[in-house]
């Protein structure tokens, strides 16, 4: 028992290094490939980021709305109604934005990354180029890694904004909070290293949830099934690493 | 061609949007760089006490927020706090022997500077300190003051 | 080694194993330049990983592979890139990039490493898939092609750089007969009308006896046998005779290692 502990823990830091050792070298070759392929990362911002457009702004529309709600319910009991802005500014800026969107795109790009990455290794495409002397991890891995970082903060903003607009429409149009009250409670409590942290949590999100998807297709056993684990995969550990390093960030900014 | 001109054009259009919502949340969901913007001096004032006052706290006049703390420290040769404030350059005008005191909004709410007016022909100008000054009011001072006199007046009975 | 010279590779005592499996051990073989070389085999004898073993893909534990005289296993990333320039190489099921058309599959080796126009590349892509036929195909996507047809593409593909070895693994599996006759007359082709060599991986016995020169048998990690298609055909090997005559019993037997069946079937083998 303990010794099978002491493997799977052996295990875990190989992995794990391994892990590190792979975000280096995709770090290593991003910028060359930044200057001279830029259009292979224009069509990974593409598959990334506009695709996930749509859920993105649905979703942040509708978690503004709760937020609206929700906040007008309860500050209402204090009389402090009008702070309803500032709840949700708060809560979009600096946790659900950063939080939500990161969950969402590992769930809609983050997957479509590892399974495309992984089938590519089932049918010997990788090979295929290794063969041709084309380095799959310059071709195919540092596009779609890069694709991931420049979108992932875009995409916050414009969910955290969808959402302010959110909280907006149903706090002011629907339950009749002043609108200057609304936006001026929000901008005098609101600081600008708030939406800074905010900021970075999405930048510090595209990083990890862009390297596991690599990271997992890649490593994917290459077949149906392999392709299939690897996508679950990257989904659960994701989103464990994006909560546990919200967590950090949050302590480290507080 | 055809697709790679519409990658083109739906990537170019989330990266606009991108950095518009970006700009919207950096300019417009944050007030307190609209006094950053503008230009600034900076004063002085010496407390006994500052309590729980925090960098960035206003500095108010008459209930309208003029300019904010900017560093509260422990000045070691005059053994007192030494709070730094900067008030936006159109309130030239504050008397120099203008008081000021800390402090707390509401009940429980975070601590202020308050100016109060004072007569003097000469005004407040960067590099002034403001000599009159009124500590932070710690509630357990107050309350063993309280507790104090109460035991005093009791014993000349 | 006065024939390194007429041998384009050269593998000696090679030792390969992945886990407790061992694939080879001590595997002597050589490939003659400007033949059709065909290696079979039983499934499972470690064909493709031959193969890569040859492209370096994967390293031998122990033992060389020559070519050209030189050892493999000692060049830099650079070299081992340039070598890589110097095959072709037809995967399995073609190994198309999915989401290229055909024309920039064929096209990517150029692109990714010349600086030709536009006009030029073009040109020597629609050459390319003249030749295998396809010329016509051009603007399909790698989904809309037929098995045989992905082939000839990945052919047109693996030929684009003009290597002078080209590698086919396994390039009659799955296909109808016309397309397995298709294949048959390009590899023959290629090879004579390029002056290329090539190695061609596969257990179709008949496929290669209609295009290889030489042929190498493997077995048990080693050259079973070796020799012109007729010279194995007519060989007294038991082992070559059921391979080359498709027997289902004989020295690779039918039945995998099992217990006694009529112990199992009583439920007597638990113990």
């Amino acid at each position: 028992m303990l010794r099978e502990l002491y493997f799977s823990f052996v295990d875990f830091l190989r992995t794990f290094g391994a892990l590190q050792l792979f975000f280096l070298r995709l770090l290593a070759n991003s910028p060359a490939i930044l200057v001279r392929r830029f259009g292979l990362v224009v069509q990974q911002v593409y598959n990334a980021g506009a695709l996930s457009l749509v859920i993105i702004m649905i979703c942040g529309f509708f978690v503004g709305g709760v937020l609206g709600l929700q906040g007008y319910a309860n500050l209402a009991k204090f009389n402090a109604e009008d702070s309803v802005g500032t709840f949700a500014a708060f809560s979009l800026l600096k946790e659900l934005g950063p939080v939500i969107t990161a969950l969402l795109f590992s769930g809609r790009a983050g997957t479509a990354l590892a399974s495309e990455i992984g089938l590519m290794k089932a049918t010997e495409q990788l090979s295929a180029m290794e063969m041709m002397a084309v380095d799959p991890l310059r071709r195919i891995l540092v596009p779609r890694f890069l694709g991931g970082v420049i979108s992932m903060p875009l995409l916050t903003a414009i969910f955290s904004v969808i959402g302010l607009f959110g909280a907006h429409l149903v706090a002011v149009d629907l339950l009749g909070v002043d609108p200057g009250a609304f936006w001026q409670q929000m901008r005098s409590s609101l600081e600008i290293g708030d939406v800074w942290e905010g900021i970075i949590k999405s930048m510090v999100f595209g990083v990890v949830a862009s390297l596991l998807a690599v990271w997992e297709g890649y490593n994917a056993i290459p077949t149906a099934e392999g392709v299939g684990r690897a996508t679950t995969r990257t989904v659960v550990i994701t989103a464990i690493a994006v909560l546990i390093l919200d967590f950090m960030i949050t302590a480290i900014a507080i | 061609m055809q697709q790679t001109r519409s990658i083109e054009m739906g990537t170019g259009l989330f990266v606009l949007l991108g950095m518009a919502a970006l700009f919207f949340l950096t300019t417009q969901t944050t007030g307190s760089n609209s006094l950053s913007g503008s230009d600034t001096f900076e004063v002085t004032a010496r407390f006994d006490n500052v309590g729980s006052l925090k960098n960035r706290a206003p500095v108010r006049m008459s209930g309208v927020t003029i300019g904010r703390v900017t560093s509260v420290r422990f000045d070691p040769d005059t053994l007192v706090a030494e709070v730094k404030l900067e008030i936006e350059s159109q309130y030239d005008r504050i008397p120099e022997d203008s008081d000021a005191g800390i402090l707390t909004s509401g009940l429980l709410g975070s601590q202020y500077i308050g100016l109060q007016a004072g007569g003097s022909d000469l005004s407040l100008q960067e590099g002034s300190e403001i000599e009159f000054t009124q500590s932070a009011i710690v509630i357990e001072n107050l309350i063993s003051k309280y507790l104090f006199k109460q035991d005093s007046g009791s014993d000349e009975k | 080694m006065s024939d390194a010279v007429d041998h384009l590779i050269e593998i000696n005592d090679l030792y390969y194993s992945r886990g407790a499996l061992q694939i080879f051990t001590g595997l002597n073989l050589r490939i003659r330049r400007r033949q059709v070389t065909a290696i079979m085999g039983p499934s499972g004898t470690g064909k493709t990983t031959l193969l890569r073993l040859i492209t370096r893909q994967l390293i031998p534990d122990r033992g060389t592979i020559l070519i050209d005289g030189i050892d493999i296993a000692t060049l830099n990333q650079k070299e081992l890139y340039s070598l890589r320039r110097r095959f072709g190489m037809l995967f399995q099921n073609g190994a198309l990039l999915t989401d290229l058309s055909v024309f920039e599959n064929v096209a990517f080796p150029l692109r990714e490493h010349t600086n030709l126009p536009n006009r030029l590349i073009r040109h020597v892509v629609l050459t390319k898939l003249h030749a295998v036929g396809l010329r016509g195909a051009a603007d399909m996507m790698p989904g809309q092609l037929s098995g045989g047809m992905a082939r000839r593409v990945a052919l047109a593909r693996a030929m684009v750089m003009d290597p002078d070895i080209l590698i086919y693994d396994e390039p009659f599996v799955g296909l109808d007969p016309i397309s397995m006759g298709v294949i048959v007359r390009l590899v023959r082709k290629m090879n004579d009308a390029l002056g290329v060599s090539s190695i061609l991986v596969s257990h179709d016995v008949q496929e290669i006896a209609a295009v290889a020169d030489c042929s190498y048998l493997l077995s048990d990690g080693k050259v079973a046998a070796s020799g012109s298609p007729d010279e194995l055909r007519n060989a007294s090997s038991e082992l070559v005779k059921q391979f080359m005559h498709g027997m289902a019993d004989g020295p690779v037997a039918f039945h995998f290692d099992a217990p006694d069946y009529a112990e199992q079937l009583l439920g007597r083998d638990a113990d």
